[in-house]
């Protein structure tokens, strides 16, 4: 019997595209979209016109198309947890949030439950043997960053139909199938917060009380700047401190939210040659040993040595990783698995 | 594969002898604008004449008091945005149709509460209310709501407006025509087409048109009159009014057959209004241990198609305002709503799917 599918299509060019690769492969396919935010929104994953446009997609290619409503879910999920983790001083990402608890948890149980056999969705990832995740075919668009706590176990259940294939690539079958979505712009920015909106404007909305800090110098404890927010500061920051220009580039080295203190100094302050990780997630178990450490979504792969205590010890002095920030550990071109940084 | 409708509250079917109505207007060669003052504007006024003595013997009222709109929703806004004057007090049922709850809330309005059937508290009116409006069956669960009750707890007074868009199919709506100053109703809730209705208006009623213009309908709502679309729903008024004695009996032996079936074969399922306190068409459910959405994917996978109730544009369920006001879990809720030509088939079809969709849910993985 043919294998049914569930697709996430959120209405953009990788998604529909992966909807219409099933299709040709013979799956049976069904799409669906989220509706996540029920709040002021005009791009991602959220907004009705996506919903609209993903709609449109699954009539040119003769799906079925149904949209579920797991906005509870993603305001306990993801919104939640983005400000309590901006209260603490730390730097989260909810694009991984919503990964982990909507898309591969929430979705995927509904997937599971409504007996279809996969769910697939337009990230830019592969899917190896037995379960494990590699970086998708295009460097510049690979998301394997954002799926680094999936498990094998998950994985096996899941497709990304568009992990082999570049953007261009992905552009040119939309295009060549006429889809409306093949022109449509990568969504960029945190999806629940409406480009109107400051990220400080969406914090204090959601209950989070900013708290004006004093930027001192390293070393010396010199007061020489004020920032509105201490919770909207991030290590590595070197913009928005109210320092005076001229001198040697200074930058956040540290926050402590409880005694509203930022931290700067120069970029060599920054260095450090290992990173640590409390919680990793493992993709097929636990391993230690040479491994490439990535910090950001797109950032450059560092050599280091990744310690049974959870420790990587890094080749070369490295920019330090803001705290709650993933840091992703990859053996060449397939994840290892990822935590949070301390 | 067989598809099986049990989404009539949504809209039913068309029936054939309203599209034969409508035929001539469509692609017969009839036409015209019924404001004219020329032989083709004639025959379309005359139309559309005919069409108002119709509805309003169907619904029993006098042809002048008949407003033809663009459907419920119209007839709906027309309603409060007209009849809400000045700064007074405007109050709905908290279990309304958005079409009435979102004016309402427009207008600085409030609503009031039910109780766990649906039915309207009267206790909690607001004393110093000027126009309230009370559904005369809730579109969700069924709730056939009190309006004689309600006319004689606000006195002759107060305005009353009834949405009785899910009413004319399974009740006689004179006596809600009787009690209340304004009437909402659709044609595609009763085998008629999408896109027209009427509000009617009860004589000494005073009411700022909505949409102003030509001055049609005795200026109460201008723009050119959808011909075509008024004999349809003309026709189908009547049909529904003939046959509806009988479709009641026929329907609600169906009803119960289904309900009976499904509470019967699933476990944690229950109906949520009792029978004697809704229509003959409506079967709403809440069913235990499941979840809603991902219920009506597999019923509609397997050619059932069915509601939740409350759906919004984009096509994702809201979390029910019906249930939350009558005290009611959102979960598991599974609205089924039968019309003029459901079948016998259809319940045998449903009573097969539908247990076995809500197993494959609460199977363990």
């Amino acid at each position: 019997m043919t294998d049914s599918v569930l697709v996430a299509m959120s209405g953009g060019v990788d998604s529909s595209v992966a909807a219409a690769l099933l299709l040709e492969a013979g799956y049976d396919v069904t799409g669906v979209t989220l509706r996540l935010w029920g709040g002021e929104s005009d791009q991602g994953c959220c907004s009705a016109a996506d919903v609209d446009d993903a709609r449109r997609v699954a009539q040119q290619l003769g799906i079925a198309h149904y949209v579920f409503n797991l906005a509870d879910e993603f305001t306990a999920g993801v919104v939640e947890p983005y400000v309590a983790a901006h209260a603490d001083g730390l730097t989260p990402n909810p694009c991984i949030e919503c990964n982990r608890t909507i898309k591969f948890d929430q979705l995927l149980r509904r997937t599971d439950a409504m007996g279809f056999d996969l769910l697939a969705t337009g990230h830019h990832a592969r899917i190896g043997p037995g379960g494990q995740l590699r970086r998708g075919a295009d460097p510049g668009k690979d998301q394997s960053y954002v799926l680094h706590m999936l498990s094998a176990a998950v994985l096996q259940r899941v497709r990304f139909p568009v992990g082999d294939m570049t953007k261009d690539e992905v552009r040119r079958r939309a295009d060549g199938l006429g889809l409306r979505s093949a022109d449509k712009p990568d969504s960029q920015e945190v999806c629940f917060i409406a480009s109107t909106t400051s990220r400080g404007g969406f914090l204090a909305d959601r209950g989070l009380t900013l708290t004006p800090g004093r930027v001192v110098e390293a070393g010396s404890g010199t007061e020489v700047g004020r920032v509105e927010g201490v919770e909207l500061v991030t290590v590595g920051q070197r913009k928005g401190l109210g320092l005076a220009g001229g001198s040697e580039p200074r930058y956040v080295t540290s926050v402590d939210v409880n005694s509203a203190t930022v931290t700067v100094g120069p970029r060599r302050d920054l260095l450090v040659d290992h990173v640590t990780v409390t919680s990793w997630s493992w993709v097929t178990g636990p391993m230690t040993g040479a491994v490439q450490v990535q910090t950001s979504a797109h950032g450059v792969p560092v050599d280091g040595w990744l310690e049974p205590t959870g420790v990587v010890r890094l080749a070369q002095p490295t920019r330090r990783v803001a705290p709650g920030q993933s840091v992703v550990a990859y053996r060449g071109d397939q994840v290892v698995g990822g935590g949070p940084a301390l | 594969m067989p598809s099986v409708y049990l989404d009539h509250a949504a809209t039913t079917p068309v029936r054939p002898s309203v599209a034969e109505a409508m035929w001539p207007w469509i692609g017969g060669g009839r036409f015209g604008n019924a404001s004219g003052a020329h032989q083709v504007a004639r025959q379309a006024r005359a139309a559309v004449d005919d069409a108002r003595e119709i509805v309003a013997a169907g619904l029993g009222c006098r042809p002048a008091d008949v407003v033809f709109t663009s459907g419920g929703t119209e007839a709906d806004n027309t309603a409060i945005a007209g009849a809400a004057l000045g700064g007074a007090l405007v109050a709905c049922s908290a279990i309304e149709h958005h079409a009435v709850l979102e004016p309402v809330l427009a207008h600085g309005g409030t609503t009031v509460a039910v109780d766990a059937q649906g039915v309207l508290d009267l206790d909690r009116l607001p004393a110093n209310v000027r126009l309230v409006s009370v559904m005369s069956v809730n579109n969700e669960v069924g709730t056939i709501q009190p309006i004689a009750e309600l006319r004689a707890a606000v006195g002759p007074d107060v305005v009353v407006h009834t949405d009785a868009v899910q009413a004319v199919a399974w009740l006689d709506v004179a006596d809600v025509v009787a009690e209340a100053d304004l009437v909402s109703v659709s044609a595609h809730k009763l085998g008629g087409p999408q896109g027209v209705g009427a509000l009617v208006v009860r004589p000494g009623t005073d009411l700022a048109p909505l949409l102003r213009g030509g001055g049609q309908e005795l200026d109460r709502r201008s723009g050119t009159h959808d011909v075509a679309g008024i004999i349809g729903f003309a026709e189908a008024v009547r049909v529904t009014v003939a046959e509806r004695a009988e479709t009641v009996a026929r329907v609600g032996v169906l009803r119960d057959r289904l309900v009976d079936g499904l509470v019967d074969a699933i476990d944690g399922c229950a109906e949520t209004v009792s029978r004697p306190l809704k229509v003959a068409g409506n079967a709403h459910l809440s069913i235990e241990g499941i979840d809603s959405e991902s219920l009506l994917v597999l019923l509609d996978r397997a050619g059932v198609c069915a509601s939740i109730g409350a759906s919004c544009a984009s096509g994702a369920v809201e979390a029910s305002h019906v249930l939350a006001a009558m005290g009611r879990p959102a979960r598991g809720a599974l609205r089924l709503t039968l019309g003029w030509c459901s079948t016998d088939d259809d319940v045998d079809v449903a009573l097969d799917v539908i247990p076995a969709a809500v197993a494959q849910l609460r199977r363990q993985p």
